[in-house]
């Protein structure tokens, strides 16, 4: 789904280079749940964003659902952004003045959905996130873990095949975070890839694997879902 | 997509309605000033006769001063004197031929309910109906035979005829000027060509006289002109004929000449009745007698005043500095949207959509702005209207101007929005979406 080879990102100012990323390669695949952790500065929102298109890079390849997006326009970048890619990010990122149905409608609108085809899908989005009944709402009516769940069916509405999901319960007490972590756990199971940024270890433990970027680099691989299936075989 | 920006502009300019309205405010300083001007300068510059303005001619003979020309560069004087007019009369080379003057009469209505009042009369050869189109309620001009046999006929304008007659058709019924009786021939419509081209000496936009006599008239009633008289040399006048036989000009002169064959045949004679006169020791400056149409005689005669013509640069400097205002309050409102700016990016939006938003925002705000401009305007216009009593007749806005107004507004503004709404597509979504 996501193969990124030998990808490198320098930050440039008149008096500075930031290495942003260095030879940095990831393979994930379909329908995996990947988190990414590692310090702050390390480089996690660079491979974030490039990962989702919104950063280029410098060098290296990047094959996304097997296209090569290296060298894509930034129109042909925002379009695949729209079509392939669900984001939810820490601070939900809602539209204030907007209702909760015209937040979710924003990329289906994009999309050039007619309006029958995109009530369909985001009064089905809002469904899944269990907020049907406060469509109209606007953000500022709702808690965080509901607006985050709002920010979720705006990523669903688009039925994108990876989800890049940026510290999704940082700003959510626990509770809170445990209902939007289930969610992403049953939206994965459905079929969605997705790509967790994380500081929290507990967070990076519930997903598939978890990839550790020290320095602009991948560290650390650990898989559990391997280390559960032992787990499994040793109980049984 | 066009209807769902215009709702997403609408939120926005509640949202911020401070800004919103400093903005509209300034597109509607800049357009009430503009149009205000172009309205005047509009009208000002408009053809009073489209259909016939370059078959009607002013005739100028050069009678002037041999030291010193009429106008600058040499232009002959704009009227002519009686004998001149005479001659010219006897033509037959016009299609048709004006000569007139502005008079005036103590009207008094048939039953003496009403008191005598003071009107604004033309004295005119009956052409001059057909040859400036003057549409009739009632009746008509007089015939040929009333400017040679001094019949005492009239036609009035709708105006004077409500004023005398109620507005009833008072074709056949008489009306005292100046204690004699005149008999009404036609009412015309309410008539008013702007500028008054026919005669500008008068005042470009004056209005047009409350009724017309023959020219026939002004020997036997020694008719005196109620508009400018002009000599250049000292004359002996002791008498109503004196008057006439002097130099003194006081007369318009229009010939209707349907093509170029005629006109040229036309120059052609009023050029040889000049050498004529100067064998008479007449016309002592070098021949210079003129032809000169519509558009070119408003032009002569500098209708749109240099004042005006500086006035609407200025204002659209003025609307060039509200612009320059714009573009910066437009940046620091599109700037400041740069977190939603960076999310409708990174779900999918390109560049250009993200500038047409923007652009459709503009819009909404160039066309507020607009409306508020035609507001301003039309009080601009009556401030005209009470500083230049003159003008009263160019003080409106029209349907076209009004059209005018709202598609400056609207170009202007996205021309003043196109930076703004460019730099915020422009915007790097990756580095804003954490701020947002």
């Amino acid at each position: 789904m996501l193969q990124m080879t030998h990808i490198s990102k320098v930050f440039r100012t008149d008096l500075v280079q930031t290495h942003a990323l260095r030879d940095f390669s990831l393979n994930v695949k379909e329908g995996e749940f990947v988190a990414v952790t590692g310090p702050s500065g390390s480089g996690k929102t660079t491979f974030l964003n490039i990962a989702g298109l919104l950063e280029t890079f410098d060098t290296g390849t990047y094959l996304l659902d097997g296209k090569d997006v290296s060298h894509l326009s930034d129109d042909s970048r925002s379009r695949l952004r729209n079509e392939k890619i669900g984001f939810i990010f820490q601070g939900f990122n809602l539209i204030p003045d907007l209702s909760v149905f015209d937040n979710v409608d924003v990329p289906l609108r994009y999309r050039g959905f007619d309006g029958k085809e995109r009530r369909r899908r985001i009064e089905g989005a809002l469904e899944q996130v269990g907020l049907a009944s406060r469509a109209k709402h606007l953000p500022s009516q709702l808690s965080g873990g509901q607006q985050q769940r709002v920010a979720i069916a705006r990523a669903l509405a688009g039925t994108p095949r990876i989800l890049f999901a940026d510290e999704p319960t940082g700003n959510l007490d626990s509770l809170m975070a445990r209902q939007v972590l289930e969610m992403l756990e049953e939206i994965n199971s459905s079929g969605t890839t997705i790509v967790m940024v994380t500081h929290d270890p507990e967070l990076a433990r519930r997903a598939h694997r978890n990839i550790h970027v020290m320095d602009g680099q991948v560290s650390d691989f650990t898989d559990f879902s391997q280390a559960s299936a032992a787990r499994d075989a040793l109980a049984a | 997509m066009l209807a769902h920006n215009l709702f997403l502009a609408w939120k926005s300019l509640r949202k911020n309605p401070v800004l919103s309205l400093l903005m509209i405010g300034a597109i509607g300083m800049g357009i009430g000033v503009c149009m205000t001007t172009l309205t005047v300068y509009t009208l000002m510059s408009n053809n009073p006769i489209p259909q016939k303005s370059d078959v009607l001619y002013a005739v100028q003979l050069d009678s002037w001063d041999p030291n010193e020309a009429w106008g600058e560069p040499n232009l002959p004087p704009s009227q002519l004197n009686w004998r001149d007019t005479q001659a010219l009369l006897k033509s037959d080379i016009p299609k048709r031929q004006v000569a007139m003057f502005r008079s005036g009469f103590a009207v008094q209505e048939p039953s003496n309910k009403l008191p005598a009042f003071i009107a604004e009369a033309r004295v005119t050869t009956r052409d001059f109906f057909e040859m400036f189109d003057v549409p009739f309620i009632y009746g008509g001009g007089w015939d040929a035979p009333a400017d040679r046999d001094q019949q005492q006929l009239v036609v009035l304008t709708k105006k004077t005829n409500d004023k005398v007659f109620g507005g009833t058709d008072s074709v056949g019924k008489t009306l005292k000027l100046d204690d004699r009786e005149f008999r009404v021939v036609g009412v015309t419509e309410d008539w008013k060509p702007t500028p008054k081209f026919y005669d500008l000496n008068n005042g470009s936009f004056a209005k047009p006289e409350e009724l017309y006599v023959p020219f026939g008239l002004i020997e036997p009633l020694q008719l005196k002109s109620f508009g400018n008289t002009n000599g250049w040399k000292p004359e002996q006048i002791n008498s109503f004929q004196d008057f006439l036989n002097a130099e003194e000009i006081w007369l318009q002169y229009w010939a209707e000449l349907p093509d170029t064959k005629t006109r040229e045949a036309y120059q052609a004679f009023i050029d040889q009745y000049v050498r004529e006169q100067k064998k008479l020791g007449r016309y002592p400056r070098p021949l210079n007698n003129r032809l000169t149409n519509v558009v070119d005689w408003m032009k002569v005669n500098e209708v749109v005043t240099e004042d005006a013509k500086v006035l609407l640069g200025l204002s659209f400097l003025f609307l060039a500095v509200c612009l320059l205002n714009i573009v910066g309050l437009l940046l620091s409102k599109f700037l400041g949207k740069s977190g939603e700016t960076a999310l409708r990016r990174a779900l999918g939006a390109t560049r250009l959509q993200i500038m047409q938003k923007n652009l459709v925002e503009v819009g909404l705000i160039g066309l507020l702005g607009g409306v508020l401009g035609l507001l301003l305007a039309l009080a601009g216009l009556q401030g005209v209207k009470q500083l230049y009593r003159n003008y009263e007749k160019l003080v409106q806005l029209n349907g076209e101007l009004l059209l005018v107004a709202l598609g400056i507004a609207l170009v202007s503004s996205l021309i003043a929005g196109l930076y703004p709404a460019w730099r915020a597509a422009r915007l790097a979504p990756a580095g804003l979406l954490k701020t947002q």
